[in-house]
C-alpha cells in the first residue's frame, strides 16, 4: 500500500484494517503521533488528513491511502508554525506527551477558523485531554496562533 | 532501603575529570556506563557519570538525576547549576543520568522523583555543582591570563580579568586537569540573577515537534512488542491458555507465560494487541473474586464506628464532646483512582551476556534497576536502566513493585530477544495500583465561641506503604503516614485541646499506591469541607473563621489571606455563582484556593480559580505557575468526575469515556500569585491538588445548600 506521509510517498506492508496510528509508529517510524486510548477519546494521536483532523487510532490505513497525511514531525519545517511558536512563547508543555496531537488540533482550527472564539476552541480542543491540565495556556495560545498567523507580533 | 548521607564536600570536589576534551564535575560509579555520549580520550579514565559536563564547543549539559513528568525539573535543576556556574543560559543542555548510586535521592537514598522533592533536595547539591565547575574554570583562567583567581569575574560562560576573556569551552581542558578547589562558596541569594527569575522550558522544543523521546517511542532494529493478557480479578493466576488462534495472526512471533499473565510477542503493537485479545485462556480467578466497592465501604463504615490504632491524641476527647455546646457529626468518602496518565505504562528491554538494558519512563530508577538484577540473576551494576521523558507520573510510575518494569523483564527473558511491553488504556485502568478509597468519621463540639473544643477523628483505608521497602521509615507503631497525612499534622487539630484521631487500614486484595499528593488527595478535602461545615454551625464567614482558627499559623494565613483579597471575597461573587475557599499545606508548602462556582443544567461548573501559593524561595516562577494549574485541573477531575468501581472483583471502568477526566470546556480560570519568601523550597508538583476539592465544595454548599461529602461531587437531583 501507498501512503503519503508529510509529502514522502511510502510503501508499507500493512493489513487494511490496521489503525493508521501504529503504521505511522511501528511501520514507518513517526513517533511523534501519540497512543493514549486507542478508543478516539483523547487525542493524542490526531494527524491531518487532507488537511482535516482524524483520530489516527480508529482509522484504518486504507481510509488513508491516496490522501495526504500530515502528522507533526511534517507540520512545518523547524517547529515554526504560529501554533508551535504560540506554544514555545506561552511555555504550554508539561509533560508532553499529547501536546503533539493538541498541536495538531489546535493547527486544523486555525485552519478552518482563522480567528477562533473560546467557544470554536472548546468544540475543537475539548476531545484532546491532557492530564497535565496544560488547558488555559492552550486556550491562551491558539489566541495567540491566531494572531501571528496573520504575521501579527502583539 | 536506607538513607544514605549525602557526599561530603571534599569527595564532591575531587572527582574532576576529562571526558573529550571537557570538564566533568561528578563522582566516579564503578562498573556503570553511559550511552550514546562522547567517548573518553584514549588512555584516560573514563568517569561514567557527573552532574555537567562543560563541552569544549562551550555547552553546559546537565544530568538529571529526577525523571521529568511535566514538573519542569529540566528547567528547574539546571538553573540551579547555571546559577553558580555563570553559565551562558543559552548554552544549557540537558539529559535523564542513568540508574546509578551517585544519583541517589539526598533525603531517600534511591535514585527516585517523587513527594514533590526534586528541586529542594537538590537545592543544594545542584548549586555546589555548579559552583565546582566554576571554581576550576576560574583556576584555569587565572593561570592562563597569569593573574590570581580573585582578579577573575565570571559572566554569561566566560571568565574575565580586566582585558582578558576566555569561554568556558576554551577553558575546558585544562580546568579538568587541575586539582579540586578546597572550597567553592555560593552566592549570597542577593546575587541571584537565575533563582527566582520566570524561565522558559528547556523541553519545549523536541515536545512541539514530536522529537522528544518518550518510553513508548523506543525503537531499534530487532526491537518487537508484547501486549500482555492479565488476570480480570487482581490476585488472579492462569490456569491453562490456548494460543492457537493468537498464533495465527500474521506478525505474531511468540506467546510466552509470565508471573502476571500471558504475553503476545509480536514485530508491531497492533499484531501483539490481536494476538493478546485471540488467547482463550482459563484464569483462577483466586481470593479476590467477590471483591466489590460497594460492599467495601460498608466495610469500611462498620470499622469507622469502632475503635483504630490511635495516630494522634490529647486531652479527654470522649468528656469533651460530652460537655461541647453543639456537636457536628459527618462522614466523608473518596473512591478508588487510577492515575491515568496520557502515556500508557510500557518498558523496553534488551538482556545480553552479562547485562540487562531498560529504557523506560520511571520515577524509581534504582528499585527498577534492583527488580531487574533479581530477575535476570545479574548485579544492579550490570543493569543500565535509561530513563525517557514521562508522560506524566502522578506517582504510577514509582512503584515499589516496580510492576510494569518486572513484568517487562519477565517478558524479554521468556522471549529471548528484545522487546517493548506497552499496556493499552484498558490495561492501564484496570491494572490496579489505585489511589485507595477512604472513608473518613469525624464527630467535633464546638464551644459557646463557635469554635471547636473537640475533635473526634477517624480514617479508614488501605495502607500505601506497608509490604513496600518504606515501611521501615513511614509506617510508625501501626500508622501509615501516607493514610492520615493532612489530618494528624492538621494546624486545626494542633489548637484544639481534645482531640483524637483513629485508623483502620484493612486489608483488601487490591493494589494501590500513592497518587499525586497521596494523603492530602483525601485528607484536605475532609478537613477543608469540616471546616466549612463548622464556620455554617458557628454562624461565622469561612474566612474569618478560619482567620481565627490559624492564628499562629502565619503561612496558611498569608496564603488565605492573599487568594481572598486577589480573589475579592469581601466584594461578593458574580450573580448566579458562589465562592468557596481552602487552605492546606503539603510537602512544605502552603497553598490556598478560592473557587468560583455556578451550576448549570444540574451540573457543577467552575469558573474561576485564584490560587496563592508560599513554597519558600521560589526557583522557577513560571513552573511553579504552571505547575498550580495543573495540580487544579488535575484536582478537579477528581472532584466532578473519576471513580473506580469494582463488581465481582472487575474494574467497571476502562478507558476516559467512563473513567472521566477534566477537559479543554471545564478548565477553569486559574490566577496564580506565589507570596515572596526567603524560607527554603517547599514542593510544587502536588501541592495544587489538595485544596480544590474542598474549595468547590464549600462554594457548592453556599450555592445550593447541598453539603456534599463524598467524591466526586454529585448534586441530589
Amino acid at each position: 500500500m501507498k501512503l503519503t506521509i508529510n509529502g514522502v510517498e511510502h510503501e508499507v506492508d500493512a493489513p487494511p484494517d490496521m489503525p493508521l496510528l501504529w503504521v505511522l509508529r511501528d511501520l514507518v517510524g513517526l513517533t511523534g503521533t501519540k497512543f493514549g486510548c486507542g478508543i478516539a477519546q483523547c487525542g493524542a494521536c490526531t494527524v491531518h488528513l487532507d488537511g482535516a483532523p482524524l483520530r489516527s487510532c480508529v482509522t484504518p490505513v486504507s481510509a488513508a491511502a491516496g490522501k495526504a497525511i500530515t502528522t507533526i514531525e511534517g507540520l512545518s519545517p523547524g517547529g515554526r508554525h504560529p501554533v508551535q511558536r504560540a506554544w514555545a512563547e506561552l511555555d504550554v508543555v508539561q509533560c508532553g506527551y499529547c501536546q503533539s496531537g493538541q498541536i495538531m488540533a489546535a493547527a486544523a482550527l486555525l485552519a478552518a477558523k482563522p480567528v477562533p472564539t473560546d467557544a470554536d476552541i472548546d468544540a475543537a480542543m475539548t476531545g484532546n485531554i491532557c492530564r497535565c491540565g496544560t488547558y488555559q495556556r492552550i486556550r491562551a495560545a491558539v489566541h495567540r496562533a491566531a494572531v501571528l498567523a496573520k504575521g501579527g507580533v502583539s | 532501603m536506607k538513607a544514605v548521607t549525602p557526599p561530603s564536600r571534599r569527595e564532591f570536589l575531587k572527582t574532576g575529570a576529562l571526558i573529550s576534551g571537557g570538564l566533568v564535575i561528578g563522582f566516579v560509579v564503578p562498573g556503570a556506563k553511559r550511552f550514546a555520549v562522547a567517548q573518553p580520550r584514549p588512555g584516560r579514565p573514563f568517569v561514567p557519570n557527573a552532574f555537567l559536563r562543560v563541552g569544549s564547543d562551550d555547552t553546559v549539559t546537565v544530568l538529571l538525576a529526577h525523571s521529568e513528568m511535566g514538573q519542569g525539573i529540566w528547567t528547574a535543576l539546571p538553573m540551579l547549576i547555571a546559577e553558580e556556574l555563570d553559565a551562558d543560559w543559552s548554552k544549557i543542555k540537558v539529559e535523564h543520568a542513568d540508574a546509578a548510586p551517585v544519583y541517589a535521592h539526598t533525603a531517600f537514598g534511591i535514585q527516585m522523583t517523587g513527594g514533590s522533592t526534586s528541586t529542594w533536595s537538590e537545592f543544594d547539591r545542584y548549586r555546589q555543582a555548579g559552583a565546582t565547575a566554576r571554581a576550576l574554570l576560574v583556576l584555569a583562567a587565572a593561570q592562563r591570563f597569569g593573574v590570581k583567581p580573585a582578579d577573575c569575574r565570571t559572566e554569561n560562560g566566560v571568565v574575565i580579568a580586566g582585558n582578558q576573556r576566555a569561554r568556558y569551552g576554551e577553558l575546558a581542558a585544562a580546568a579538568a586537569q587541575l586539582p579540586p578547589p578546597k572550597t567553592a562558596p555560593l552566592k549570597d541569594p542577593k546575587d541571584w540573577k537565575l533563582i527566582g527569575k520566570p524561565t522558559k522550558r528547556l523541553d519545549t522544543p523536541e515536545k512541539i515537534t514530536g522529537r522528544a523521546q518518550f518510553g513508548m517511542d523506543v525503537r531499534f532494529p530487532g526491537l518487537l512488542v508484547a501486549v500482555v493478557a492479565r488476570p480480570p480479578v487482581f490476585g488472579g493466576k492462569v490456569r491453562s491458555f490456548d494460543a492457537t488462534a493468537a498464533k495465527a495472526i500474521p506478525g505474531v512471533r511468540k506467546v510466552v507465560l509470565v508471573p502476571t499473565g500471558v504475553a503476545v510477542v509480536a514485530d508491531h503493537f497492533w499484531a501483539a494487541k490481536l494476538g493478546r485479545d485471540a488467547l482463550k485462556i482459563e484464569w483462577d480467578l483466586g481470593p479476590n473474586a467477590g471483591l466489590d466497592s460497594t460492599a467495601l465501604r460498608e466495610q469500611f463504615r462498620k470499622l469507622a464506628g469502632t475503635t483504630g490504632t490511635p495516630a494522634a491524641e490529647a486531652g479527654n476527647v470522649a468528656d469533651a464532646l460530652g460537655k461541647a455546646a453543639k456537636t457536628i457529626e459527618a462522614e466523608y468518602a473518596v473512591p478508588y483512582l487510577a492515575h491515568a496518565p496520557m502515556e500508557p505504562e510500557n518498558c523496553t528491554v534488551r538482556i545480553g551476556p552479562g547485562k540487562c538494558e531498560i529504557w523506560t519512563g520511571t520515577q524509581f530508577q534504582t528499585l527498577d534497576q534492583r527488580l531487574a538484577a533479581q530477575i535476570t540473576g545479574l548485579k544492579p551494576e550490570q543493569v543500565a536502566v535509561h530513563t525517557t521523558f514521562l508522560g506524566g507520573g502522578f506517582g504510577r510510575r514509582a512503584n515499589p513493585t516496580s510492576d510494569f518494569v518486572s513484568e517487562a523483564v519477565h517478558v524479554a527473558k521468556a522471549a529471548n530477544a528484545p522487546v517493548k511491553t506497552v499496556w493499552t488504556r484498558e490495561d492501564d485502568v484496570h491494572g490496579g495500583y489505585y489511589r485507595p478509597a477512604y472513608l473518613h468519621r469525624a464527630r467535633i463540639g464546638l464551644g459557646a465561641d463557635g469554635l471547636p473544643v473537640a475533635w473526634r477523628h477517624t480514617v479508614v483505608g488501605q495502607s500505601i506503604l506497608v509490604g513496600t521497602p518504606f515501611e521501615p521509615f513511614m509506617v510508625k507503631n501501626g500508622i501509615d503516614a501516607t493514610s492520615v497525612e493532612g489530618v494528624s499534622d492538621s494546624p486545626y487539630l494542633k489548637e484544639i485541646p481534645h482531640h483524637r484521631l483513629d485508623l483502620h487500614s484493612p486489608k483488601v486484595g487490591i493494589p494501590v499506591l500513592w497518587w499525586r499528593s497521596v494523603g492530602n488527595s483525601h485528607t484536605a478535602f475532609v478537613m477543608e469541607s469540616l471546616i466549612d461545615e463548622l464556620a455554617q454551625a458557628a454562624g461565622k464567614d469561612p474566612v474569618e473563621y478560619r482567620r481565627a482558627l490559624l492564628k499562629k499559623h502565619a503561612r496558611h494565613l498569608g496564603v488565605m489571606n492573599l487568594a481572598v483579597e486577589k480573589a475579592g471575597w469581601g466584594q461578593g461573587p458574580p450573580k448566579g455563582r458562589a465562592r468557596g475557599v481552602a487552605v492546606h499545606e503539603s510537602f512544605g508548602s502552603f497553598v490556598a484556593q478560592v473557587a468560583e462556582v455556578s451550576v448549570e443544567d444540574g451540573r457543577i461548573r467552575v469558573h474561576r480559580v485564584v490560587c496563592a501559593i508560599d513554597c519558600g524561595i521560589a526557583v522557577n516562577p513560571e513552573t511553579i505557575a504552571a505547575q498550580m494549574e495543573s495540580g487544579i485541573a488535575f484536582g478537579l477531575s477528581a472532584a466532578l468526575h473519576s471513580a473506580l468501581h469494582i463488581k465481582d472483583g472487575r474494574v467497571q471502568e476502562s478507558n476516559y469515556h467512563d473513567y472521566r477526566v477534566l477537559r479543554m470546556n471545564e478548565m477553569p480560570v486559574v490566577e496564580v500569585h506565589i507570596v515572596p519568601s526567603t524560607e527554603k523550597p517547599g514542593g510544587v508538583g502536588e501541592v495544587g491538588v489538595p485544596p480544590i476539592a474542598p474549595a468547590v465544595a464549600n462554594a457548592v454548599a453556599v450555592l445550593t445548600g447541598q453539603r456534599l461529602r463524598e467524591l466526586p461531587l454529585t448534586l441530589a437531583t
